[in-house]
């Protein structure tokens, strides 16, 4: 029978080793299809996650050949050498096998108000041209693979999670800033919360999103630009100040309340 | 007993996906604290794949004449009704097809972007059984947008999401659900919650089958846990067969292609060439003469709606998976044992822009162009419209304190789902079960945990960890699904059923000596362990309300039974409780459809 090897990595927190198995192949199967294979005949024990297996719910993240991709969308037939190598994220986390924490990704988007929409718009059903939602909707298609936040080199070579919210986010705060029926004015968090310009525009990001969301080009040098327009444009400020440019109307970020959110409660309050 | 954390909350609600998230939302607003629990990670629950729209009559389309199309709840709610056979809960699917166009223009003011008509006002696309364009959508990953946006708005309303935790057990005092008990998925760790009442949001059960639209998710945790705890269940007979599942390569049999692909003029065809869907042997009584005769009025329709009738493949879901079905075994199958499906007509960038992520699928996982080739379907598993028997106002269970919606709630569907239907369903009754949970919860205080029901479910999952020499439950598994997918599928028989039956009794006995090798610590073989219980008495329920519907109506189909038949079985529905270790069914007479709305299917001809 026709047949790949692959090699997982199998450990956790305190350690671990690449695993070889080897798998029947079948036509079309994508990695997670061996991955599961391997589950359910060679070793139960062995964790992933996954739901779609679609390429729609961005649960299975993983660095295939050093790459970071969804396993569900990997076919084996790309893969021509019959070895597979296949380890967890590695900008995050470890917790077991191919499964890792990302729970800092639910944690930061907490920072990040949804729609308030504009006070005239309110309440009222949305008119809206096709082109005006377009650039919109191409960052909302994000299935939150955290496979971006993976690969750029602020979050998994510097660990800037601290300073830096990640391409996944921009692309969130992109989705937002650029609504037409967005009421409020996200540059302010952009500039310092966020940190966008933490980010250097190594493209790395764009390159790995397998929703093919042009995360840099569309989402973070247009919100860059935004951003230096506001706040380092002395030319804009003064024609703003004496009203030849039009102030930005929008509320200000702080007047936006954020309800409290916690992620992953595990040992703390409310115990009895 | 192992000590573990108990949280607190006035309204539990376990799932997260769009019903749980939109009763956290309604839930947050009557002021209550919320805790929600998933199996997976936020944003990844069902909800995320649904793909073709979510159905509220806005009545936005135009016709040609400039006029909008005369889309109205009333219209919604017949077609609904029809659709289900009309063994639906009329009052449940009034309710629904009132609030649904709020529901979704809500979702517009929480974030969502849907794609527009030239008006600037939300873009509809038809749908089987659908009578007007009524699928509010964004391409063809409408419910990515709706679970994102909902997501983002339980974020900033505020919740204690608990990701990564498994329910297994309702927490009873008296009659009265007052918390749930469950497993950390990472830690293996046990945990319990209290709560002054409890909405059980855990969505549908399609993994018994072998072929399914479903996730690792669905199996039916939430709707047994229910069962468990003593609440009705109803409909369960009633298991959604989707037309349109993809057949080729193997690894992608059951992944779903959305029925938008027909909503945007994609056709049927077997393997002579012929659009089957034209044949009237396969046309029910019920819709004579609403559909288009010839493909040339069904080729004129694609852009005048106003003057032609819908091709026959947009008929409820039912009535196209069994003509697939029955194609197949007439010998016109495709090359891998299905039918085809073809769009090419529309052209590449058309189909491109309205359907992206199934000419992704298809191109990334199939090898095949759509916008070149036809695609190859075969019916999957895809949606369960039986479920927990609610009350159709306030989502309650005949169980005090628990309330239930989503797909794992039942009523309104009937015997058969229309497209589009579930997404409104959970926006429509994930917010009453939130709204009706918090007056529930105003009105009682917390109640106290029974040590002894924690330690026996604490016992009942180590058990597989201790067992040595015990089956593997991927083995239990995986012969459920050969035993479902060959006797209790699209076509049934009694002979069928009952060794379908005689099987899960088997596995069943079985399963009580399991072996899970490992730790606690993310153990997928543990975990399945659990899940595969709930799988098998889930089974047993739906082989034993399939025995007793001794007809054919929605998407039960006895060939032995062929006939639809109103006198006895169109009047009440199977319902489905626990007597000590063994599955009661009894029946219950449908309401009488009052006057207003009997009128209604005379009005809306
Ligand atoms: C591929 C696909 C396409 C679809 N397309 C459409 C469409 O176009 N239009 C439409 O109207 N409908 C569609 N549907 C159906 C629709 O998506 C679902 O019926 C609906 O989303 C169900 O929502 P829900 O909130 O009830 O449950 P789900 O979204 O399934 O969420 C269930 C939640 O419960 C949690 N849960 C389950 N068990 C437990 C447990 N034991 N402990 C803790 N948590 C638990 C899960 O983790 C999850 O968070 C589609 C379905 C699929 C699978
Ligand atoms: S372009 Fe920016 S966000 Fe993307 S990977 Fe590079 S540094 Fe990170
Ligand atoms: S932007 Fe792309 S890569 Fe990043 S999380 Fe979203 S889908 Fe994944
Ligand atoms: S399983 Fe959903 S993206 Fe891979």
């Amino acid at each position: 029978m026709d047949t790949v090897t692959l090699k997982i990595f199998r450990g956790n927190t305190s350690g671990g080793e690449m695993v070889s198995y080897t798998v029947p192949k079948t036509p079309g199967m994508v990695v997670l299809d061996a991955v599961h294979y391997i589950q359910r005949s060679l070793d139960t024990t062995l964790a992933c996650r996954w739901n779609c297996k679609a390429a729609k719910c961005g649960s299975c993240s993983a660095e295939i050949d050093g790459t970071p991709r969804l396993m569900c969308k990997s076919r084996i037939e790309e893969y021509p050498s019959g070895e597979i190598t296949v380890g967890p994220m590695r900008a995050f986390p470890l917790l077991k096998d191919l499964v890792t924490d990302v729970s800092w990704n639910y944690r930061v988007a907490t920072k990040i108000p949804s729609l308030v929409p504009k006070p005239e718009v309110s309440g009222k059903p949305f008119v809206l041209q096709q082109e005006d939602v377009e650039r919109v909707q191409e960052f909302r298609k994000c299935i939150e693979c955290f496979l971006c936040q993976d690969v750029c080199h602020v979050i998994r070579e510097h660990d800037k999670k601290d300073a830096f919210f990640g391409p996944r986010q921009m692309v969130r705060i992109a989705g937002l800033e650029m609504h037409p029926m967005d009421g409020i004015n996200r540059r302010e968090q952009l500039k310092n919360e966020a940190g966008i310009g933490m980010c250097n525009i190594t493209k790395c990001c764009t390159e790995v999103c397998p929703e093919h969301i042009h995360i840099t080009d569309n989402a973070i040098i247009p919100m860059k630009e935004r951003v230096v327009d506001d706040y380092f444009d002395p030319i804009t400020k003064i024609l703003r100040k004496v009203g030849v440019l039009p102030t930005d109307k929008k509320a200000s970020f702080s007047s936006v309340p954020n309800g409290l959110t916690v992620i992953k409660q595990e040992n703390s309050s409310s115990k009895s | 007993m192992e000590n573990c954390e108990t949280y607190e909350y006035d309204i539990l609600v376990i799932g997260s996906g769009g019903a749980g998230l939109r009763a956290v939302i309604a839930a947050r607003e009557a002021g209550c604290s919320v805790g929600v629990l998933c199996k997976s990670l936020l944003g990844k629950a069902h909800t995320v794949m649904a793909e073709g729209g979510v159905a509220a009559s806005l009545a936005n389309m135009t016709n040609p004449d400039g006029t909008h199309e005369k889309d109205s709840w009333e219209v919604h709610f017949v077609d609904t009704m029809k659709g289900g056979a009309f063994l639906n809960n009329w009052r449940t699917v009034e309710i629904f097809a009132k609030e649904a166009p709020d529901r979704v223009l809500e979702l517009e003011q929480y974030g969502a972007v849907f794609d527009r008509t030239p008006e600037g006002l939300i873009a509809e696309r038809p749908f089987g059984g659908h009578k007007y364009r009524r699928l509010n959508h964004v391409g063809d990953r409408t419910g990515l947008e709706i679970i994102r946006t909902l997501q983002d708005k339980a974020v900033s309303v505020g919740m204690n999401v608990h990701m990564e935790i498994t329910c297994t057990r309702l927490l009873k005092e008296g009659n009265r659900v007052v918390g749930a008990f469950g497993y950390y998925r990472e830690s293996g760790k046990f945990v319990t919650f209290k709560a002054k009442a409890v909405v059980l949001a855990t969505g549908g059960w399609g993994r018994m089958y072998r072929y399914t639209s479903n996730s690792w998710e669905g199996t039916g945790d939430g709707l047994m846990m229910a069962y468990e705890a003593g609440a009705e269940l109803i409909d369960m007979e009633m298991i959604q067969f989707h037309p349109t599942g993809m057949i080729w390569p193997p690894g992608m049999r059951g992944i779903l292609v959305t029925e938008g692909v027909r909503g945007e003029g994609g056709v049927l065809r077997n393997s002579k060439g012929e659009r089957f869907m034209f044949d009237k042997k396969y046309m029910p009584a019920l819709y004579n003469g609403q559909f288009a005769d010839t493909e040339e009025e069904g080729a004129r329709w694609l852009t005048d709606k106003q003057n032609n009738r819908r091709p026959p493949e947009l008929l409820p879901r039912d009535v196209v998976a069994r003509a697939i079905y029955r194609e197949i075994e007439a010998g016109n199958g495709s090359e891998h044992g299905g039918v085809y499906l073809d769009v090419t007509h529309r052209g590449a960038d058309y189909i491109k822009r309205k359907l992206p992520s199934m000419y992704e699928q298809f191109h990334a996982l199939g090898g095949v162009d759509i916008t070149k080739e036809p695609m190859e379907v075969y019916p999957t598993i895809h949606y369960t419209m039986g479920g927990v028997r609610v009350h159709p106002e306030t989502c309650a269970t005949t169980v005090d304190g628990l309330f239930a919606a989503g797909e794992v709630a039942a009523g309104l569907h009937g015997a058969n789902r229309l497209g589009g239907n579930s997404l409104s369903d959970i926006l429509v009754f994930g917010r009453r079960a939130g709204i009706a949970a918090s007056s529930y919860a105003k009105e009682h205080t917390l109640g106290v945990l029974d040590n002894a029901q924690i330690e026996e479910e604490q016992e009942y999952l180590l058990l597989p960890l201790k067992t040595t020499n015990g089956e593997n439950p991927y083995t239990i598994h995986s012969e459920l699904q050969d035993a479902m997918q060959t006797n209790a599928m699209i076509a049934r028989t009694e002979a069928g059923l009952l060794s379908a039956l005689e099987k899960i009794l088997e596995l069943q006995k079985r399963a009580e000596k399991l072996s899970a090798p490992g730790d606690r610590f993310f153990n997928p073989g543990w975990h399945a362990a659990r899940d595969v219980r709930f799988m098998l008495r889930a089974s047993e329920v739906i082989v034993r309300c399939a025995l007793e519907r001794k007809e054919s109506r929605g998407a039960q189909w006895r060939l032995d039974f062929p006939d639809r038949d109103d006198e006895v079985w169109g009047k009440k529905n199977l319902i489905a409780s626990r007597n000590g270790d063994m599955v009661k069914i009894t029946t219950r007479e449908l309401d009488a459809m009052p006057p207003e709305l009997k009128r209604l299917f005379e009005e809306t001809k």
